[in-house]
């Protein structure tokens, strides 16, 4: 049977756990998508000198997994003593500054590629459009491209978002109590994993409900220009 | 006054030749109507006007002010100063065949977007216009509705009134009628039936020759890229003098 007391008793500790998984989502995923937006810009540039530094960056970071990417951060720097000197070590001895990092970049180079997608799917008489009213390059990203490319991300961008989710449990391997941090705490105290992550899972169950709500918020303000008429 | 001159455009796709020398030029009122047979270069001599392709040669002068053109890498020419080319093509407003208009944007938004963010007028202004341009058309009462959830010939006209929105000197339609429904295109050539009347300045690529023989003032037969026979519609198409534009009448008018 399950031990209920158990987890009655250690529900605070995943509860601050849980708190720390959404800063570690919403820090991260400002990351990513601060970066994405000019990048995806410069992937589907035509110019080669601005989409291959791109190309290359979404390359290696998608070609790699989460974990070796949060382990070269987080460890890997550490090793080099020019590091330990430099003014940079106060911010990557912290564990947390690592694993958002880490996430940061990954995602970001998800979204990028999801962004630069989009943009390259735009119809291109909606451009022509743009073009033969007199709209200089900035403006045509700035109002047409970039709002309709997004939009149409949305879909894609929620996938992402519950990935990155599940993602950030990774961040318990570098020492950090977030939900999945917490199931190994308690697992280690009661030595009741079944209880330990059945506990993690409804939390992160929980919270892939809430923003599979919200996705679909967004969806309904901002898809609507795509919506079959009613 | 002359509003528009083109002199000598020549434009090709890789080897193939499309425009080999056609000149034209329009007066403040004209309504021009290019007409031809599919591949005869004449969507192509629209589309130079604006740059929205490249010529190789030749020149585009609105309202006395040449376009700076200068060769691109690839030998066609593009426009020496991107910022005279945005000033330009704001007085040369598109009507394009398949509408275009942003898929993301109401009926509204879509026709206050350039006035605002390229003529810089004020929301208010801007607003003014819009209503003023969509009740002229007749869709004012759809104007909260996206392109998606319009009938082409709503979108066309909407597409007319974002043209109109930017009072340009001189307005391109690049065969608008010829995506609609047979029973739509009365309600978007009747807009510019109207347009026509009230004296502004049109370049039409059409397939409707009715409209060509009645609205306009100046009909030109494109063929293989060349001019082949200009002047008043209600004269060259009723009385053709090129073998050419005889058979593409008979054609037509079937």
């Amino acid at each position: 049977m399950l031990s209920l007391d158990v987890i009655v008793n250690s529900l605070p500790l995943y509860v601050s756990g849980a708190w720390l998984t959404v800063k570690l989502l919403l820090v991260s995923l400002l990351i990513g998508l601060a970066g994405a937006m000019p990048l995806a810009v410069m992937r589907s540039s035509a110019n080669p000198l601005l989409s291959y530094p791109v190309w290359l960056f979404t390359y290696v970071i998608r070609g790699t997994p989460l974990l070796v990417q949060l382990f070269l951060i987080y460890y890997g720097l550490a090793q080099f003593e020019s590091m330990r000197q430099s003014w940079l070590w106060e911010w990557f001895s912290s564990a947390w500054f690592c694993a958002v990092l880490a996430f940061g970049i990954n995602t970001c180079a998800y979204t990028t590629e999801i962004i630069a997608g989009a943009i390259s799917a735009t119809s291109h008489g909606e451009i022509e459009a743009a073009k033969s009213l007199g709209m200089s390059r900035l403006t045509l990203y700035r109002r047409i491209l970039l709002p309709s490319a997004l939009r149409r991300s949305l879909h894609a961008y929620s996938n992402e978002v519950i990935m990155m989710l599940h993602g950030t449990s990774l961040a318990s391997i570098v020492t950090l109590l977030d939900i999945t941090g917490a199931a190994r705490e308690v697992n280690s105290r009661y030595y009741l994993p079944f209880e330990a992550f059945i506990t993690a899972a409804v939390f992160y169950l929980g919270l892939t409900f809430i923003l599979v709500g919200l996705f679909r918020l967004a969806e309904k303000r901002w898809l609507v220009h795509l919506a079959a008429r009613v | 006054m002359q509003k528009l001159l083109v002199t000598d455009l020549h434009k090709r796709f890789g080897s193939n030749e499309v425009l080999k020398g056609v000149s034209l030029a329009a007066n403040a009122g004209d309504v021009t109507c290019i007409i031809g047979s599919s591949g005869s270069g004449k969507s192509t001599l629209l589309r130079c006007i604006n740059l929205l392709e490249q010529p190789h040669q030749g020149t585009i002068t609105l309202n006395g002010e040449m376009l700076n053109l200068v060769a691109d890498k690839d030998g066609s020419l593009k426009a020496a100063d991107p910022k005279q080319l945005q000033r330009m093509r704001a007085r040369l407003a598109m009507v394009f065949q398949h509408f275009n208009l942003w898929s993301h944007m109401t009926a509204l938004e879509n026709v206050i977007e350039a006035p605002t963010h390229v003529l810089g007028l004020s929301k208010t202004d801007a607003l003014e216009r819009a209503e003023r341009h969509l009740q002229r058309v007749g869709v004012w009462h759809r104007k909260d509705n996206y392109p998606a959830h319009l009938s082409g010939g709503e979108q066309q006209r909407v597409a007319i009134a974002r043209a109109l929105a930017m009072e340009p000197e001189v307005m391109l339609f690049d065969e608008p009628t010829s995506a609609l429904d047979p029973e739509l295109v009365g309600e978007v050539l009747k807009v510019m039936r109207d347009l026509a009347a009230e004296g502004r300045t049109m370049m039409v690529v059409t397939h409707e020759m009715a409209f060509a023989r009645e609205v306009s003032n100046s009909a030109i037969f494109l063929h293989n890229g060349l001019i082949e026979e200009q002047g008043h519609p209600k004269q060259i198409l009723v009385d053709p003098q090129s073998e050419r534009l005889k058979q593409f009448l008979s054609g037509s008018l079937k």
